[in-house]
């Protein structure tokens, strides 16, 4: 279970104070957890902010218990928070191979190594021995970047739009691997999507804007308001919906 | 028969062993062609059936002959040094005959125990013949225990002829505080010299690194990429001329790592006398990026384990 207490995050902006999130409440111990809104609400931010790459202003992180709010990134990692950047990195030099044990803390078997790949629609005959550089198209990269967070297989696993750039693959697939590692894990996934798919298998759904709050409740609760405009913010739209 | 020689009979001691393993990653007295010097003096040589090594009498190193037609053999050829103030120059000279297809392991590893500096300049030049393949393996390691200096001048010249391809692999990760390395190259038509360097340097050293390939040849090509990383207070120089005399295709790429107050200088050159010579440069100098150790510390590494693994990647 990870808990956000009244986090906040400022910065300065052309000598203004900017808030990036503000005062944002959650408790988060749910299967499928689904983080969505517009771009530049403060979805992927408050991501980092759990990962422990940004560090907030004010508030309080907790995972099971423990608050972890000064822990930095590797401390994070290793009580086991994982995080599926929205942009992968590339590595010259390190194949994928290598990134997978990375991730697993441990040399995989080569046939360990390949279930990964396997599970995220990769030939692994074809990867196994690439490095994770330029010759990798964007969704290939995503994909790896995937199969790294399956590896670590940790309690709290995030996915930042998961969905952006996977070519050649179907959302079907994607749902069957967050499925499948919640089934190995038994902890929380938190997915950012703008994906009606993606939000559809959410148990919660966390509506983000301008670093608030915005909506937060069951999927069944949020789902249809998103879908048809009707939770539309007061003054969003002039009003009229 | 004579007997078999070991390092134990040639009176290897045990740091220069461990200078052998580091360089040409050689535990015992290999089979087949093999020269070893030791503290500027021949300490073994020993040709084979298609390799003959003929010690040089007008100076020192040695001239090797490789029969035409010598398919899927390797020599080692290395140097080893642990006298401190010692100033070693040789010269080596290869003679690769037509369709061989052979690899050649030089290294140079000094381990300086002394105040004084300690050098190794080798100037190899390999004459290859029509339709050879060549793959070059060269190593260089240094150590040190006291202020003495730890400095490696190779110089490396490869002529080409027709169809023929030599691949260099050159490594120098630690312990030489100041380098030279200047490699020239011609080639005729449709030969192939391919050139792969990686080099890290860390405190106050100092590495430049020149190449100079002339394109003479119809169809000749040639790829020349630079890997390295630069550390501390170290500076480095990489330079890359590639001529295109005709019709060829160059290829020259200095891809550089730099740390903590380092210093490095890519200097590109390329010379096109002929309008179907098409000839590329790309340099690209620039410190880790914050992502890549940021993903890996999402993954459990520390920053310092991060970095480690970036850079071994990176050189590798």
């Amino acid at each position: 279970m990870l808990e956000l207490r009244h986090i906040s995050y400022q910065v300065e902006d052309d000598g203004q104070n900017k808030e990036i999130l503000q005062d944002i409440n959650l408790t988060l111990d749910n299967r499928f957890i689904a983080f969505t809104g517009p771009n530049g609400g403060g979805k992927s931010t408050l991501a980092k902010v759990i990962a422990g790459i940004v560090t907030p202003t004010g508030g309080q992180i907790l995972l099971d218990g423990e608050e972890i709010t000064h822990l930095s990134i590797t401390e994070r990692a290793r009580r086991g928070i994982s995080y599926a950047f929205q942009q992968p990195v590339r590595f010259k030099g390190i194949t994928v191979k290598t990134l997978l044990d990375l991730a697993a803390q441990r040399r995989l078997s080569v046939k360990a190594a390949c279930g990964y790949l396997s599970e995220v629609g990769l030939c692994a005959a074809d990867y196994i021995n690439r490095e994770v550089n330029d010759s990798l198209s964007g969704g290939e990269l995503k994909r790896i970047e995937i199969a790294t967070v399956l590896a670590r297989g940790t309690r709290f696993t995030l996915f930042d739009e998961p969905e952006a750039g996977i070519d050649l693959w179907s959302f079907q697939n994607l749902i069957r691997v967050f499925e499948k590692l919640h089934e190995e894990i038994q902890g929380t996934i938190l997915i950012i999507s703008h994906q009606e798919r993606i939000l559809n298998i959410a148990d919660e759904i966390v509506v983000l804007a301008d670093g608030r709050i915005r909506q937060h409740g069951p999927k069944d609760e949020i789902l249809p308001g998103l879908l048809y405009g009707r939770n539309c913010p007061e003054g969003c739209c002039g009003g009229k919906q | 028969m004579a007997e078999k020689k070991t390092f134990q009979t040639l009176k290897i001691d045990p740091l220069q062993r461990q200078l052998l393993e580091q360089v040409a990653e050689l535990h015992e007295v290999p089979e087949g062609a093999f020269s070893l010097r030791v503290n500027g003096q021949s300490a073994m040589v020993a040709s084979s059936e298609h390799i003959t090594i003929v010690p040089k009498t007008d100076k020192p190193g040695i001239d090797i002959y490789i029969a035409p037609g010598t398919k899927h053999e390797s020599m080692h050829i290395p140097v080893v040094l642990s006298q401190t103030g010692l100033k070693d120059l040789v010269y080596n000279d290869f003679h690769i005959g037509e369709d061989c297809d052979v690899v050649i392991v030089a290294g140079c590893g000094i381990h300086n125990c002394g105040d004084q500096s300690t050098a190794h300049d080798g100037v190899h030049t390999f004459y290859v013949g029509k339709n050879a393949r060549v793959k070059y393996v060269e190593r260089h390691y240094g150590a040190a225990d006291d202020k003495g200096e730890v400095e490696m001048n190779p110089v490396t010249i490869v002529h080409l002829e027709e169809g023929a391809c030599l691949e260099m692999d050159t490594t120098q990760i630690r312990g030489v505080d100041r380098t030279v390395r200047e490699t020239r190259g011609d080639l005729a038509a449709n030969a192939t010299f391919i050139v792969k360097e990686k080099l890290m340097t860390d405190r106050q050293q100092y590495a430049e690194t020149r190449f100079n390939v002339d394109l003479n040849g119809v169809g000749s090509s040639t790829d020349v990429v630079s890997r390295s990383v630069a550390r501390d207070a170290s500076v480095q120089l990489f330079q890359a001329a590639i001529n295109g005399n005709t019709a060829c295709s160059g290829h020259s790429a200095c891809d550089a790592i730099i740390m903590d107050h380092a210093q490095v200088r890519a200097i590109p050159e390329l010379t096109a006398n002929h309008v179907d010579a098409s000839l590329i440069h790309e340099a690209a100098i620039g410190k880790i990026a914050g992502e890549q150790l940021i993903k890996l510390m999402t993954l459990g590494l520390t920053e310092e384990e991060a970095e480690a693994q970036i850079i071994n990647g990176f050189l590798k």
